[in-house]
């Protein structure tokens, strides 16, 4: 879901007008509404001075924990093949139950590490940095 | 979630569950008690939203999501090109 300041009707018009333009049948997911940042005041990414929600994306597990976040100031936009390769590898984590782990650039595909006694001081031949 | 009828008015989402800012807790001084640290490991805080999704208005409340990833992402406005 996506959220900024911008009431339903800007959102309906933006999603009709451009976004639809963009990706075929216009944005699948909801659009937020966050009047006066209430929402993003908890989420600690309202910009009182400006008076909008600056770029914040929060990775939620389905038991609603946070797993990762990323704030970011407006001017630089983010990266969606990131936000991809962070799904697939939380999601990785939590099928094996925490008992495997994704070491610095895993991609889906690269083998992940099993965190354990054995590993400590072997991690250098299960896994060379980039 | 059901939506309820406003006319031109805008509806407003916010916090469940009294965390954040309410009128009545404005300008008190314990008013940063109230403050949710969102942190990873930690539970999100919950809240309901005014919507727009798939040609609808609606209300939507994130702990509706459990069981499902979510992304919540901000952004400063429509229209912006970043």
């Amino acid at each position: 879901m996506a959220a900024s300041v911008d009431s339903r009707f800007v959102h309906k018009i933006w999603q009709e007008e451009e976004l639809s333009k963009m990706v075929d049948g216009g944005v699948p997911f909801a659009m937020l509404s966050d009047g006066a940042g209430s929402v993003g005041k908890v989420y600690g990414v309202y910009d009182e001075a400006a008076g909008v929600d600056i770029r914040g994306r929060f990775l939620i597990d389905p038991d609603g924990v946070v797993q990762a976040m990323e704030v970011m100031t407006p001017p630089v936009g983010r990266n969606v093949k990131e936000l991809i390769r962070q799904v697939e590898a939380f999601q990785l984590v939590r099928k094996s139950k925490d008992t495997e782990a994704c070491p610095a650039g895993w991609e889906p595909g690269k083998p992940t590490l099993k965190p354990g006694p054995n590993l400590v001081g072997k991690v250098w031949k299960e896994w060379k940095p980039e | 979630m059901s939506e309820k009828p406003l006319g031109c008015a805008r509806p407003v989402g916010g916090p469940v569950g009294g965390t954040g800012t309410t009128k009545e807790k404005k300008n008190e001084p314990n008013e940063e008690i109230n403050m949710v640290e969102v942190k990873v490991g930690q539970k999100a805080p919950d809240f309901e939203s005014p919507a727009y999704h798939k040609g609808e208005f609606k209300n939507v409340k994130l702990s509706d999501y459990l069981g499902k990833w979510v992304v919540l992402c901000f952004y400063p406005g429509d229209f912006t090109f970043v």
